[in-house]
């Protein structure tokens, strides 16, 4: 058994060196799908961005309105990025790499990633801007509504492996992936994870071209940087769920070690999350909480009650 | 479903097109033979400077940002004293060129002009004028005008006929 420290450390330098990478990272994926080039002129490949980046965040003046409620507005970009990070917590990389083997695992990333709505809501409303606000809004109801059926999805899988532990969720899928029976499962929970990141194409909160930039309009230097930072390392949370959920985690063919197969499978997820910010245009809001609710909710209950109905049936023959 | 799904293919695939981008310092794009970029104060096929000083550039300009100051020398021939171009006003419209009477003012294709000290961008006469005679080549405003200078009398410039004497009564 590893040192518990050590693995809290590695997983804390991974996560925030992927985080920032991924800004790069991005801004190259976004330009080769749109024919550019991006970043490519500082370091190799433009890597170099990243250090620029970084160091102009923290030069920025760090502006607080002095319209704002100046508590909350200090203490909300910190929630995204908290939130987010303890999730990660159940997140098994490898058998053994895991920071804290919890018997509830899937509850404990329901919660926190409930917990991530916290920082848009006080962020929008300590800002005291009504594009903030609106944009708070948005963001709440839609990862309120979002999160119904992502739960709802995510116990397809818990009902066929019998478990809320992720590292047995992974081990139970050493015969078949649980992409392959619960497919319909990983869709919405698909769905519900770019809604639950507020990424394009459903970053209604933030909604550039309607909202400024909706609930961080009033967020400059570092505390924007919070809010960014949570949001990368949103978009790597959820590939790695999607990844322990439906692909398999860490399982492969033994020519690479555990931990590569997950980080791989975790990195095609995480180029998809990019290719649909380049491909697909923003749904309205109405559009946003009818689909969810009167189309993935039902589906998902749907799944849920066959699959239980299946499993059942299997258990009982 | 199925229309974003192709949406999301037919994005995907352009990783395989050629990028459109110009690595701009490295690789340069091709200009148009006519591009407006820096002015420049042209010459006359003997080397002489073309500008007669007439202000017809400065008061074209939609921006002001071209200003001089003509004077003559012995012979009658009009010259700038001073031509100054602010080239952080200018717009390069091409009105002064268009609005030259001696095809003095020409727009070049050099636009690469960045400067980290503002002043630098204001060009004086000696800035502008370039040993060349532009897109004009043998034209010199002096042999074609009807102007008396220095070894040249009224009637001697090129297509013109002497003048008539309008006190004689011969035909």
């Amino acid at each position: 058994m590893i040192n518990a420290w050590w693995i809290i450390g590695g997983v804390l330098f991974v996560l925030l060196n992927t985080a920032a990478g991924l800004i790069w990272l991005e801004r190259r994926m976004l330009a080769l799908w749109q024919d550019r080039y991006g970043p490519n002129r500082a370091g190799p490949f433009g890597l170099f961005i990243v250090l620029a980046d970084t160091l102009k965040l923290f030069f920025k003046e760090d502006w607080i309105p002095p319209f704002a409620d100046k508590v909350v507005f200090v203490f909300a970009p910190a929630v995204v990025v908290a939130s987010v990070l303890m999730s990660f917590v159940i997140v098994p990389f490898a058998p053994g790499i895991v920071v804290a083997d919890l018997n509830i695992g899937i509850l404990f990333f329901l919660a926190m990633s409930s917990l991530g709505v916290y920082s848009i809501v006080l962020g929008g409303w300590a800002s005291n801007n009504k594009y903030a606000l609106l944009g708070a809004m948005r963001g709440a109801s839609q990862m309120i509504s979002y999160e119904v059926f992502m739960g709802l999805a995510l116990m397809g899988v818990v009902v066929l492996s019998g478990s809320f532990n992720l590292q047995q969720i992974v081990e139970s899928q050493r015969t078949v992936w649980f992409v392959i029976p619960q497919l319909l499962g990983f869709l919405i929970f698909m769905v519900a994870g770019v809604a639950e990141t507020h990424r394009l194409p459903f970053d209604i909160p933030e909604a550039e071209s309607e909202l400024v930039a909706g609930f961080h309009s009033e967020y400059s230097g570092m505390k924007f940087g919070m809010f960014f930072i949570g949001e990368y390392l949103g978009v790597t949370l959820i590939s790695a769920m999607v990844v322990t959920l439906y692909f398999g985690g860490w399982l492969g063919p033994s020519f690479l070690p555990p931990v590569v197969w997950f980080a791989i499978k975790t990195f095609a997820f995480i180029s998809l999350f990019i290719l649909l910010r380049a491909s697909m245009p923003r749904p309205r809001y109405d559009q946003l909480m009818e689909y969810g609710w009167k189309v993935l909710f039902p589906l998902s209950l749907l799944n849920l009650l066959v699959t239980a109905a299946i499993k059942l049936w299997l258990v009982t023959k | 479903m199925f229309s974003l799904l192709r949406s999301m293919w037919l994005v995907f695939l352009h990783m395989f097109h050629k990028r459109d981008t110009y690595q701009y310092p490295e690789q340069k794009a091709p200009l148009p033979a006519r591009w407006r970029g820096r002015i420049a104060l042209t010459r006359d096929p003997d080397g002489e400077e073309r500008c007669v000083g007439c202000y017809l550039c400065a008061a074209a300009c939609p921006v002001d940002c071209i200003s001089l100051q003509a004077t003559e020398d012995e012979h009658g021939r009009r010259y700038p004293e001073f031509f100054r171009i602010n080239f952080s006003r200018c717009i390069f419209c091409g009105f002064c060129e268009e609005a030259c009477p001696t095809y003095a003012i020409q727009l070049l294709p050099d636009f690469e002009m960045a400067e980290y000290n503002r002043q630098n961008l204001v060009y004086e006469k000696h800035d502008l004028l370039i040993p060349s005679q532009g897109k004009y080549p043998g034209y010199n405003y002096y042999k074609v005008a009807g102007l008396a200078i220095k070894n040249k009398d009224k009637g001697e410039a090129e297509q013109e006929e002497p003048p008539v004497d309008i006190k004689s009564l011969l035909p």
